[in-house]
C-alpha cells in the first residue's frame, strides 16, 4: 500500500464535506458536513503516522486528540442548534439572517 | 508504481472495497434527501474509516472512533434532528439551490489536494500491515509528552458539557417562577 491512496481517499472525503456544508440548509447536516471533514482529517493523520513511524506513534495521538475536539463540538454545536430552533421554530440557515445586513 | 503491482496486492483490494464503501456513503451524506438517512450514511463512511485505520495498524483509533463517534456522537445527531423536528421524511428542500458553484469550488479543492499529496509523496508506502500498534505506546504517550494537552483537552469535554448543558437549558418563565417561589 502506497500512503497516496489513503491520501487521496481522504481528500475527497473533505471535498465532499465542504460541498455539503455549502450547499446544505439544515443546521443538522451542515454539523454532519464538519463531522465528515474532520473524519478526512483523521485518515490524513494516521496514514502520515503510517507512512513516518514515529516510535511515540504521534499521528495517532493527534488524531485522539481531533476525536476528542469533534465530540465537544457536536455536544456544544447541538446545543446551540436547539436552542435556536427554541427561539425561531427553525433549523433552516437561511432564515437565521439576524446578524447579517 | 504500475497499477499492474498495486492491484497483484491483495491488501488493496480490501483498500479498495472500504474506500468505496467510504465514498458512497459520504457522497449520500451530502446528497440525501432523507435528514435520518444522512446521519445514518455518515455511520458506514465512519466504519469504512475505522476500516482503514485498522488497515493501517492503528487498531486502537479504529476502535476509539466506533464507541465515540458511532456510539456517541451519531446518537446525539439522531437526538438533534429529532428534536429540531426536521421532516424525518423525504424533504426536498434542505439543500440551496446553487449546487454548481458549491460542486465546483469542492472540485477545484479535491483536485488541488489530490495534486499536492502526488506530488509531495509520489509512491511512499506505508508501514506494513499486521504489526498494530501497541497501545501501550499511545497511552505513555498520551500520559507522558503530552500530558498537558490531553488535561487540556478533558477540560475543554468538560467546558463544552457544561456549556452545552447551560445553553440547552431552558430559562424560567416568569410566571413559573412565582409558582416556584410560593409553593
Amino acid at each position: 500500500m502506497i500512503g497516496n491512496q489513503f491520501l487521496i481517499l481522504a481528500a475527497a472525503l473533505f471535498s465532499l464535506g465542504v460541498y455539503g456544508l455549502l450547499v446544505r440548509r439544515n443546521i443538522v447536516l451542515i454539523l454532519l458536513s464538519v463531522e465528515l471533514m474532520l473524519n478526512a482529517v483523521n485518515i490524513n493523520l494516521i496514514t502520515f503516522e503510517s507512512m513516518l513511524n514515529t516510535p511515540e506513534a504521534l499521528g495517532q495521538v493527534f488524531a485522539i486528540f481531533v476525536i476528542t475536539v469533534a465530540a465537544a463540538e457536536v455536544g456544544i454545536g447541538l446545543a446551540i442548534v436547539l436552542l435556536i430552533f427554541r427561539n425561531r421554530r427553525s433549523a433552516n440557515v437561511d432564515e437565521l439572517n439576524l446578524m447579517r445586513w | 508504481m504500475s497499477l499492474q503491482s498495486w492491484i497483484a496486492e491483495p491488501v488493496n483490494w480490501v483498500f479498495l472495497v472500504i474506500g468505496l464503501l467510504v465514498l458512497l456513503c459520504g457522497v449520500r451524506v451530502v446528497t440525501s434527501k432523507n435528514v435520518v438517512h444522512a446521519a445514518l450514511y455518515l455511520v458506514g463512511a465512519l466504519a469504512g474509516s475505522a476500516g482503514l485505520f485498522l488497515l493501517l495498524s492503528a487498531e486502537f483509533v479504529a476502535w476509539v472512533l466506533v464507541l465515540v463517534y458511532i456510539g456517541a456522537v451519531i446518537v446525539l445527531f439522531l437526538f438533534g434532528i429529532m428534536i429540531t423536528r426536521a421532516p424525518t421524511g423525504v424533504d426536498e428542500g434542505l439543500d440551496a439551490d446553487k449546487k454548481a458553484w458549491a460542486g465546483l469550488l469542492s472540485l477545484a479543492l479535491f483536485v488541488a489536494l489530490a495534486w499536492g499529496s502526488i506530488s509531495a509523496f509520489a509512491d511512499d508506502p506505508v508501514a506494513t500491515t499486521g504489526n498494530p500498534t501497541a497501545t501501550e505506546i499511545l497511552g505513555e504517550g498520551l500520559l507522558g509528552r503530552f500530558v498537558i494537552p490531553f488535561e487540556i483537552v478533558g477540560f475543554v469535554l468538560l467546558a463544552a458539557l457544561i456549556g452545552g448543558i447551560t445553553v440547552a437549558r431552558r430559562d424560567e418563565t416568569p410566571l413559573e417562577e412565582e409558582e416556584r417561589m410560593s409553593a
